[in-house]
């Protein structure tokens, strides 16, 4: 049997790996590295690269698995109090590109708002998990601060697209914390009134000029809105069944802008029609539903919040992503999870699912060898 | 921590169970959504995004038709295209300085800028492309023609800095011989603004040049022939991927003219020195053997757009070389038409064979003191009508017409086409004037006098013609009535090699008269040529028999006083006139001369021009220079083609061209 293989203390890690999971991202990461392939024009490299990203990511999902819940919780404040110190000295001495400061070079360039994403529901979860649930008033309140310091200091940088994820990775902790419905309903209610208020009273010209092509993307169709177009084109074009792999037009003819990564959904709208998008989506619900579903197995609350959360934002990247690309939301530039190319996207996304397999209430673990 | 309320695990598991549910039904939910909106633009909208994808990646690059050559009734090529290196732009091509991805017209500036200063480009051209620019996004865009050598190589170095730059090898066109016959060929220039408005966009797709006047504007639609194209599959920066399908261009027709351009050359050393017109024609079929203007000018550089200074020096020349004289001058006919006149008579009944008047040198109106003078003022004494003729008497002629009166004089002139465009087919031709009571009374407010009339029946006075008019009326006496109308083209050959478009005769009544009417007035013409004629010097050892007349048309009128050609100013002096045709009995050539200004009368200046020409084409003697048939074409192949009895409909765009009397340059 392969087991006899395997030195025993991988078996043993790897008992910790939830196989439907994995086996379910392995699909996904299939279909993705097909649609890379033809999105990249053919370009193998390219799709090396990325099997190297999975794979680096599939190392970190396995170490991440034998992680307890408690451990992680002991190391949440200390990541999140680093990520802020980081944070801020981005803001302080941090490197500019494309005009947005979002980098501190320490040898290399790193991303500390890429910390947050993780950092942020982990502390936040790290707070409730001391407090009786369903949170009181007061707690929900230091709760939003904790959101918020991060959320502020990267959107500052100016990376409104990472400051929303962070943000929304913490309010989703909060949700399953048990955030009262009445609560809920009446921050859902503010901020709808505030929401046009600020933009009528509270905003220069130039900066509601540019939530107007935020929501509005068509009305600049030389600039963003010409990816939308172009997307669109490329989704509508495609049909029921697609145009088969590596024959779409719209991408393989240079059309389609940002089309390996941010965009990579109409390519593969493009190349397998509807019947690929209820395929894809399929796989997506079904990764979201085994999520939500280890996170509810999780040793304590901490490891169900932490998990829920996580979960949670996964289809949050989804829904943000294919919204886009198919002209439903504006632009913000969220990858197409575990599809798109790229290196960290990849990594602390098979990172979190072994965060949420590390989590799991912990039984009979020898008992396979007996 | 003592104050801390008691954590309940199963409550916390239960609570977050409740909150796990409640997500994932809201997380299918808009999941469904996005499968919705997919659903809309694949299956809903999906005809839409097809058609939208496929104008995308295909792009049809146009490939323009060769124009076709233009030869003489011998074959002898009188326009043809040579290849060039010529500069285009594609505007939206050529990079931009903000590096969005768009060229906007500020950077179309910029690198307008930048080739300067790399190839010369004249401002004319600069602005001619900025118009073309602000159209055609994707098309390339001529903004230099006839690169040298050294500027061709001057781009090739600086290449990468031009991205939308490309140098092409285009046909164009050239006029080998210069400036002969530059006025029937006229020329093609760029297509401009005005042009645009009128053609099919989709024929001139990737055409730069277009006909601008005489045969090259008239048969512009037979010249051009049809674009083809490419349909290529391209990305989102034009770049080519890969051909899907292609239509070969077919060429326009090639063009064979009935003009003798050996004869036309003939005709113009004859005027050399002079200002004048002369037209030839073949009485027999109407087909136009020359037609000279002098000055002429060069259409060559008319074709990329005509330099300021070329422009002006032959604009304000005195001689007007760009005025077609022999289609829109219009001069008083003088005598030439006397013939004609007597012909009218006859038929009329106001003169018959043998009626005679008699001329004292003068003819006064009854009850008038006024004295109509006769050229020869000791008068001619008893004259009959061919007497008149060979004499020229203008007194038998103003009792003629007075008697006639105006309303009949003016029909039966008509009839010989005169007031009237001959319908030639090239644009620009002036109708002359043959006047009228009602013309007179609605242009000069005036009525009309007896007076009038009794000018009009010597060709002077308000009546006004062209030299074209002048050669049709005398091929309708050559051909004792048969009218033809005047044509240039006079057959065509394909490029498909297809059969020939048929070109329909158009009738024209004949005009009917007894046949000793028609023996009486020619015996008239044919006495002009002899001793005792006006033109008895031109007409001298003729070896074939030629009809004629003499005509005088007066410039400047001299109240009683004499005139003298030496001493007036030149500007001041009569023009001289003659019409006639030969052989008289079998008649082969029909001419009309007109020498502005000459120093001598139609019979000293003008006859012996036409009788030159006669001698040169109906011995076919034009020297050792003569041009030769091109290699092109075969001999057999000119005897086979059919003749063109008639002429096809002026396009649309040469009949907008006629209304504009001058003529135009593509040029400001």
């Amino acid at each position: 049997m392969i087991s006899s293989l395997l030195p025993s203390w991988l078996i043993v890690a790897l008992q910790r790996v939830d196989a439907v999971l994995l086996a379910v991202l392995s699909l996904l990461v299939f279909l993705g590295l097909a649609t890379l392939y033809s999105a990249s024009d053919g370009n193998i490299e390219q799709v090396q690269r990325q099997i190297i990203h999975f794979s680096i990511g599939l190392g970190l999902l396995v170490i991440f698995s034998q992680i307890s819940s408690k451990t992680l919780r002991q190391w949440s404040v200390w990541l999140y109090g680093i990520g802020v110190v980081l944070l801020i000295l981005v803001l302080i001495i941090g490197v500019t590109k494309k005009g947005a400061t979002r980098w501190l070079y320490i040898g290399v360039d790193i991303q500390p708002a890429e910390i947050m994403k993780l950092a942020v529901p982990m502390m936040v979860a790290y707070y409730f998990s001391e407090k009786p649930l369903p949170p009181r008033f007061v707690d929900i309140v230091i709760a939003l601060l904790l959101v918020l310091v991060p959320m502020l200091l990267v959107m500052k940088q100016p990376d409104l697209g990472t400051s929303l994820l962070i943000a929304t990775s913490g309010f989703f902790v909060i949700y399953l914390a048990g955030m009262s419905w009445w609560l809920i309903g009446g921050a859902i209610a503010f901020v709808t009134v505030a929401a046009p208020l600020l933009y009528f009273f509270g905003m220069h010209d130039y900066q509601r000029r540019r939530v107007d092509t935020l929501l509005n993307p068509e009305s600049d169709l030389l600039g963003t809105g010409y990816h939308i177009y172009q997307s669109k084109i490329a989704i509508g074009s495609g049909g029921a069944y697609g145009k088969g792999w590596m024959q779409g037009d719209q991408a393989h003819l240079d059309f389609l802008p940002e089309r390996h990564t941010d965009f990579i959904f109409a390519v593969f709208g493009e190349e397998f029609g509807l019947v690929g998008n209820l395929i894809l989506m399929g796989l997506y619900i079904f990764i979201i539903w085994r999520g939500l579903y280890l996170a509810s197995k999780g040793e304590d609350t901490f490891a169900r919040l932490l998990g829920g959360s996580l979960s949670v934002s996964f289809f949050f990247y989804l829904f943000v992503n294919t919204g886009m690309v198919s002209g439903l939301l504006p632009v913000v530039g969220v990858p197409l999870p575990l599809v798109s190319y790229g290196g960290t996207s990849v990594v602390t996304l098979m990172m979190a699912f072994g965060i949420i397999m590390g989590m799991r209430k912990r039984k009979r673990i020898y008992q396979r060898d007996s | 921590m003592s104050d801390r309320p008691i954590k309940l695990e199963r409550d916390e598991q239960h609570m977050f169970n409740v909150r796990a549910i409640v997500a994932g039904i809201f997380i299918l939910f808009a999941l469904l959504g996005i499968l919705g909106r997919v659903y809309q633009l694949q299956v809903s909208e999906h005809a839409k995004y097809s058609e939208l994808s496929r104008q995308h990646y295909q792009k049809r690059i146009p490939i323009p038709p060769n124009r076709g050559q233009i030869y003489d009734r011998n074959g002898v090529l009188l326009a043809d295209s040579h290849t060039q290196y010529v500069l285009e732009v594609v505007r939206d091509n050529i990079g931009d300085e903000n590096a969005d991805g768009k060229s906007t017209l500020a950077d179309v500036d910029i690198f307008v800028e930048r080739l300067g200063s790399i190839i010369p480009l004249a401002e004319k051209d600069v602005r001619l492309f900025k118009t073309q620019a602000r159209r055609f996004k994707y098309q390339p865009i001529l903004i230099r023609g006839n690169l040298t050598e050294e500027e061709y190589a001057a781009w090739a170095v600086n290449r990468p800095r031009f991205p939308g730059a490309r140098v092409e090898v285009r046909m164009e066109r050239y006029y080998p011989l210069v400036k002969t016959a530059s006025h029937v060929i006229g020329y093609v220039g760029r297509i401009d603004a005005r042009d645009l408005e009128t053609l099919n966009k989709d024929e001139y797709i990737g055409t730069t040049h277009i006909g601008k006047t005489g045969i090259e504007a008239f048969h512009e639609n037979r010249l051009h022939g049809q674009a083809g194209y490419q349909l290529i599959e391209v990305d989102a920066h034009g770049k080519k991927q890969s051909l899907l399908s292609k239509k070969d261009p077919v060429g326009g027709q090639e063009l064979f003219l009935g003009l003798d351009i050996n004869l036309q050359i003939f005709a113009e050393s004859l005027l050399k020195n002079e200002r004048g017109a002369i037209v030839a024609m073949d009485p027999s079929n109407g087909e136009v053997l020359a037609l000279a203007s002098v000055p002429t000018f060069d259409p060559n550089l008319f074709i990329n757009g005509i330099s300021q200074k070329d422009y002006t020096a032959l604009r304000e020349d005195p001689d007007r070389p760009l005025f077609n004289r022999a289609l829109q001058g219009t001069y008083p006919p003088g005598s030439t038409i006397k013939p004609m006149v007597g012909v009218a008579g006859l038929i009329e009944g106001v003169v018959t064979p043998g009626s005679r008047v008699y001329d004292p040198g003068f003819f006064r109106l009854p009850g008038q003191k006024h004295a109509f003078r006769c050229w020869n003022k000791s008068g001619h004494g008893s004259v009959d009508l061919k007497y008149s003729i060979q004499q020229s008497c203008d007194t038998y002629f103003y009792d003629l017409a007075y008697r006639m009166g105006i309303d009949r004089f003016s029909t039966a002139m008509r009839r010989f086409g005169f007031g009237e465009k001959t319908g030639i087919d090239l644009p620009s031709e002036a109708s002359g004037l043959m006047p009228t009571k009602e013309w007179k009374e609605k242009r000069h407010k005036r009525d009309w006098f007896p007076g009038d009339t009794v000018n009009i029946g010597i060709g002077q006075g308000y009546w006004l013609a062209t030299p074209l008019q002048l050669a049709h009326a005398t091929t309708i006496m050559a051909n004792r009535g048969v009218r033809l109308k005047p044509h240039v083209l006079r057959g065509v050959r394909t490029a498909r090699n297809q059969e020939e478009s048929v070109l329909k005769p158009e009738p024209f009544p004949t005009l009917e008269a007894k046949d000793n009417y028609w023996n009486l007035t020619i015996q008239g013409m044919e006495n002009v040529m002899r001793p005792g004629g006006t033109a008895r010097a031109a007409g001298a050892g003729a070896s074939y028999r030629i009809a004629g007349k003499t005509g005088t048309a007066q410039v400047f009128g001299l109240a009683g006083g004499k005139y003298n050609a030496g001493r007036i100013a030149k500007r001041l002096r009569d023009h001289a006139l003659f019409v006639g045709f030969a052989p008289a009995d079998n008649p082969k050539i029909a001419v009309a001369v007109i020498v502005e200004n000459a120093m001598g009368g139609g019979g000293a200046t003008a006859a012996p021009i036409a009788r030159k020409l006669m001698d040169a084409y109906l011995n076919q003697a034009y020297g050792d220079n003569a041009l030769k048939p091109a290699g092109a074409v075969a001999q057999q192949e000119l005897e086979q083609m059919q003749p063109a009895t008639s002429v096809q409909e002026p396009t649309k765009k040469s009949k907008k061209q006629k209304k504009q009397k001058k003529q135009r340059v593509n040029s400001d």
